[in-house]
């Protein structure tokens, strides 16, 4: 199969208003595809591994872009792009834990046309099922990475529940850490979900990696002033630094007073199927001074549960070592030098 | 069965279906010989499926527009007929004849297609074309002058023996032309973060981004 020949054929719709979309989402029902900025949907089209029969573009909604300032903290909408957010003034001076994962996404041009909606709602990235292999998560009756021959390296630690794929998304972790919440619509309502709750495991439901189902729209993200100007942490270790998913990341915000951290949150992409919020870590640190004792104690209780499998052992101590530097350092005023 | 081919503007869309019977006529006319070029234009291996849903006897779907479309590109109005799963890199280099932009990944992978849109720079192999509309394409073919002049990226790729088997290159160059919109004067760190999305096999990185430097200097 040549891999530049066209896409498959679909209707493609490019609604002006969500309630059109949101008809049309109906409509189409299971064979209705939303597309954002197409980063990740247009290689499953490509690949031919899914083959919607109608595509609605959000391009031309106007309501789903853009950052506002709201009494309690600020509001994203959907189809921001990734560019935009790590740019945007306001993400940048008063949650640069965002800004910093979203630059750290992929490449440029990617970034220039994916969107915060479409990065947070990104599918697995297990090659076995990126290649159209008919694994658990394609609705068939085998894990092709959960065998003693599988390739393994980028799978999970924790959460396994016949699928083992890992949480993709760079942001995601960050939407954890900054306690955002996802506001979806459907024809019927709109619910508010915080972002612990929107993405879920494969205990939860093995083909999904959030809550958003056929005839939902993600339509804006808000992050609580809580967090506005806390300290904080990112870094993400890839095997590239172009292009390339997160090994582990680790997205870590924390309010320090006098030398105590008095709240922490931290979560890292790359070890579950959702991103990891760190609980055991945070109820340890929190209260504690911010030192280098209590930045080894937590680092090492990072992995508490962890169970590898044959080849992502290496990922144990990278987490350990990413949720210690978390602890003990600020990526946003480079106290601890980040990664490039 | 695969579906029947359609655009909808669902609201407020540009109307090109319109109700003139006479008008649609000449229309038709038109795609047909839009086609006609695309043919020309486009290299064998790869296959344009779908254009039979072209043919005059398709009628469109209720309420969908037609397919011809009218692109701004390196400054003029293309008009084409575009088929909605159409990539930009398949319209520029096998309909409107643009073959300066390369196709290489066909997957965001590489950067080799790398053209701007409203001066950002996009893979166009993971752009849909019908979502440009209204918007201004340039590719590498847009950048030199009517004098003939090179744009100061183009120039100094020259100056500085930037690439080496060139497949890049226009890729390479588009990314610095967006660069230097936004920052015309970028430290190299920030030009190296900029042109991270263009893979050269070549490993001509650091001659690209001299390159890169040099024009940011004679601007
Ligand atoms: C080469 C390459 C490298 C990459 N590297 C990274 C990386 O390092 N880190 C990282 O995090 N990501 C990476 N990605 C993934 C990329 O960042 C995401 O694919 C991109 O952000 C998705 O955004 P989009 O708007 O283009 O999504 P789309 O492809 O448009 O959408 C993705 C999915 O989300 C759904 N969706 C989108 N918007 C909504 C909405 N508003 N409501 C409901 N559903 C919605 C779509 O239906 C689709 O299923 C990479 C991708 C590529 C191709
Ligand atoms: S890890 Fe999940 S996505 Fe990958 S092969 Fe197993 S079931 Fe499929
Ligand atoms: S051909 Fe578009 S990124 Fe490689
Ligand atoms: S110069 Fe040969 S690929 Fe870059």
């Amino acid at each position: 199969m040549s891999n530049k020949d066209m896409m498959p054929q679909f209707a493609l719709f490019q609604p002006s208003d969500i309630e059109n979309a949101l008809e049309l989402l109906e409509k189409y029902g299971e064979n209705g595809w939303l597309v954002a900025g197409g980063q990740d949907s247009f290689d499953w089209f490509k690949d031919r591994a899914k083959r919607p029969e109608a595509v609605i573009d959000l391009g031309g909604i106007a309501e789903l872009t853009g950052v506002r300032e709201t009494p309690d903290g600020i509001e994203i909408g959907a189809m921001t792009t990734l560019t935009e957010i790590s740019n945007n003034t306001t993400i940048k001076s008063q949650y640069g834990l965002l800004s910093e994962a979203a630059g750290r996404v992929a490449s440029p041009q990617i970034r220039n046309a994916g969107t915060i909606g479409g990065n947070v709602s990104q599918d697995a990235r297990c090659w076995y099922y990126r290649s159209g292999l008919d694994c658990y998560r394609a609705g068939g009756n085998t894990c092709y990475a959960d065998t003693p021959e599988g390739m393994n390296r980028e799978h999970c630690l924790f959460g396994a529940s016949r699928c083992v794929a890992v949480s993709p998304s760079d942001t995601a972790a960050a939407m954890v850490a900054l306690d955002a919440s996802m506001v979806i619509r459907s024809s019927a309502a709109e619910r508010v979900v915080p972002a612990e709750e929107f993405f879920i495991g494969p205990d939860v439901n093995i083909t999904r990696m959030t809550v958003v189902e056929a005839g939902d729209i993600l339509t804006a993200i808000r992050i609580p002033a809580k967090w506005a100007k806390a300290e904080f942490y990112f870094e993400k270790v890839a095997d590239r630094n172009t292009w390339d998913f997160p090994l582990v990341n680790v997205a870590c915000s924390k309010i320090v007073n006098g030398g105590v951290i008095e709240d922490i949150r931290i979560a890292c992409a790359g070890v579950e199927c959702v991103p990891k919020r760190m609980t055991v870590v945070e109820d340890i640190v929190r209260g504690s001074n911010q030192d280098e004792e209590t930045a080894e104690l937590g680092g090492g209780s990072a992995s508490r549960g962890a169970s590898p499998l044959n080849y992502n052992h290496f990922k144990i101590p990278l987490m350990e070592n990413l949720v210690k530097r978390a602890i003990r350092g600020n990526s946003s005023n480079g106290t601890v030098p980040v990664q490039q | 069965m695969a579906p029947e081919p359609t655009i909808e503007q669902t609201t407020e869309g540009i109307p090109l279906d319109s109700p003139d019977s006479n008008d649609r006529v000449a229309r038709r006319t038109f795609i047909k010989s839009v086609i006609a070029s695309g043919a020309v234009a486009s290299s064998g291996g790869l296959m344009l499926v779908g254009l039979s849903g072209c043919s005059e006897d398709a009628a469109p779907a209720a309420g969908s527009v037609e397919r011809l479309v009218t692109l701004r590109v390196n400054g003029r109005d293309r008009p084409v007929d575009v088929l909605p799963n159409e990539t930009l890199a398949m319209t520029l280099r096998y309909k409107l004849g643009l073959t300066g932009t390369k196709l290489s990944c066909d997957r965001g992978e590489c950067g080799a297609c790398t053209v701007t849109i409203d001066d950002v720079a996009h893979n166009s192999c993971s752009t849909l074309t019908h979502s440009v509309r209204g918007r201004a394409v340039t590719t590498i073919e847009g950048l030199e002058q009517p004098d003939g002049t090179l744009h100061p990226v183009q120039q100094a790729m020259i100056d500085e023996l930037g690439p080496q088997c060139g497949f890049c290159t226009p890729g390479q160059i588009m990314s610095g032309v967006a660069l230097l919109k936004t920052n015309p004067s970028p430290t190299r760190e920030e030009a190296r973060q900029a042109m991270a999305g263009n893979l050269c096999r070549c490993g001509a990185y650091d001659h690209y981004l001299n390159s890169i430097m040099r024009a940011a200097r004679t601007t």
